[in-house]
């Protein structure tokens, strides 16, 4: 009877806060326990940002000029964000048809505690994924930085959180994982195209440079090529603030979609 | 000790445009309840209402005192979905910490539910590489980390070894005498003869309500299945 007493008192103190650090953490570490059993998934969230950044360095090896300097840090700021909503598209899509979100939901679990789990876990994932990335590139392939290196892996992080915050809202949109990889088409190419890796933002026309402005991967790539070309990071993180806030208001978008009560 | 663990009082519950649940009004005391139906007929819609995770058209569910789903409650019902609601790349034992770390119960809780549901040489394996049967048991497991007031199982042993399903009814009538309410679903009328007290639903209405021998009796039919045609044909007469 006693630990049925505790059950109760435990779960109004978890109604009571917004997040509960215990079940974050939880989820978080679950989380990361099945990338580990899917090594092929886990290979590929962490060798494939380098092959496609070397990639890029060989094409341009043979050019005149410092192009990839220009571009690979638009890449390293977008690798993660792709990759980060493709994979918690996926996986929250399949929490929501397995029944275990519902399960959580009827659990103790505050949404929070779910979407930040998520988003601790991806983070992680992500900074392990950009520490390799951005050292393949400035160790190996020659890419000049100007600001500090640890500076670039940061903003990679914050990147890849956006990502995942963008993922758990539009896996509420989709019915199967199907629709869930269409959203990338429509959610991550436009800012693809707009970010000022193929025509600098200032030159675009008006509308779209407008439309550039409000584009969270447009400040995450800016903030990557300040850092390339100067040491001062006043504006790299004001950059880096804009894409924290536009995961946070991702995540709180999520939190919005994830309903206890279904129809 | 309170005499009700459930009271729903004039439930309805629309799914699709379609009445799903019909001006509902059923209690559920003590002991292990059964909810019999064939499927389709609402037996799940009601479950999802009890653990207040439906959306309600009207009436109310009050449950061990509270109102359905108020976060008061989450800790003390065990919930089985019908579907086997476990991470399937992960194993048994993975699967029951994480949701022990949720509810905050303690880790030697893992051992206890491994043992009751009869998956401790499975223990270590992965979920998605076991028989349905098997998973649906992980599944059960984690309803019964904790020690929930009210267990609420849909369909926990549909495809099970009927040894299996044997212990499992045992060990569910073992958790109703400590003192929890078990309701229990299934479409296979002759797991009634198992509850103390039984509901047989059909389209979104509750047409019989007693103990298995109460109903036989009523109708005069030798086991339950004629009994709901009985009453059935009674009802369209």
């Amino acid at each position: 009877m006693n630990s049925q007493h505790e059950a109760a008192r435990s779960a109004r103190a978890s109604a009571g806060t917004p997040i509960s650090p215990r079940i974050t953490l939880a989820v978080a570490g679950r989380v990361l326990t099945q990338l580990r059993r899917d090594r092929r998934t886990l290979a590929m969230l962490l060798v494939l940002p380098c092959l496609l950044i070397s990639l890029l360095w060989w094409m341009f090896d043979a050019t005149q000029g410092s192009v990839f300097d220009r571009v690979g840090p638009a890449l390293l700021a977008m690798l993660p964000f792709i990759i980060m909503f493709l994979v918690t598209s996926v996986t929250t899509l399949r929490e929501r048809s397995s029944g275990t979100l519902e399960r959580l939901l009827a659990m103790p679990m505050g949404k929070l505690d779910f979407l930040v789990g998520y988003a601790l876990a991806f983070g992680a994932v992500a900074a392990a994924q950009s520490v390799l990335a951005v050292g393949i590139s400035v160790g190996l392939l020659d890419l000049d930085v100007a600001g500090p290196v640890w500076l670039l892996t940061l903003v990679a992080v914050a990147d890849a959180v956006l990502g995942t915050a963008l993922g758990l809202f539009v896996s509420a949109f989709a019915q199967t994982e199907f629709q869930a990889v269409q959203f990338m088409p429509l959610l991550v190419i436009p800012q693809i195209l707009l970010c000022g890796l193929f025509v600098p933002r200032e030159q675009l026309p008006d509308v779209l440079g407008g439309v550039s402005d409000v584009l969270p991967l447009s400040y995450a790539v800016d903030a990557m090529q300040r850092l390339t070309r100067t040491s001062r990071t006043g504006e790299v993180w004001q950059d880096v603030a804009v894409v924290a806030g536009f995961a946070l208001g991702g995540l709180a978008l999520g939190a919005a979609t994830l309903r206890r009560r279904t129809a | 000790m309170m005499k009700n663990a459930v009271e729903v009082h004039d439930l309805v519950v629309v799914r699709g445009g379609r009445e799903v649940l019909r001006n509902l009004d059923i209690t559920i005391g003590g002991g292990v309840t059964g909810l019999l139906g064939p499927s389709g007929c609402g037996k799940s819609t009601l479950m999802r209402a009890l653990v207040g995770v439906q959306k309600l058209a009207g009436g109310g569910v009050r449950v061990l005192g509270e109102e359905a789903g108020s976060a008061g409650l989450r800790a003390r019902i065990g919930y089985v979905t019908q579907a086997s609601s476990v991470y399937d790349d992960l194993t048994v034992a993975e699967n029951l910490l994480f949701f022990a770390r949720v509810l905050g119960v303690d880790r030697s809780a893992v051992d206890r539910v491994v043992e009751a549901v009869d998956l401790a040489s499975h223990r270590d394996q992965v979920v998605g590489r076991m028989s349905g049967g098997q998973r649906s048991r992980a599944s059960l497991a984690v309803a019964l980390l904790g020690t929930p007031g009210l267990l609420v199982l849909d369909e926990p042993t549909v495809g099970l070894d009927p040894v299996l399903r044997r212990d499992l009814w045992a060990l569910f009538h073992r958790i109703a005498d400590a003192g929890a309410s078990v309701f229990v679903s299934s479409h296979v009328m002759d797991e009634a003869e198992r509850c103390d007290r039984l509901l047989l639903m059909r389209e979104g209405r509750i047409i019989a309500d007693g103990s298995p021998d109460e109903i036989r009796r009523k109708t005069g039919s030798d086991d339950i299945e004629s009994a709901f045609l009985a009453i059935v044909s009674e009802d369209a007469a």
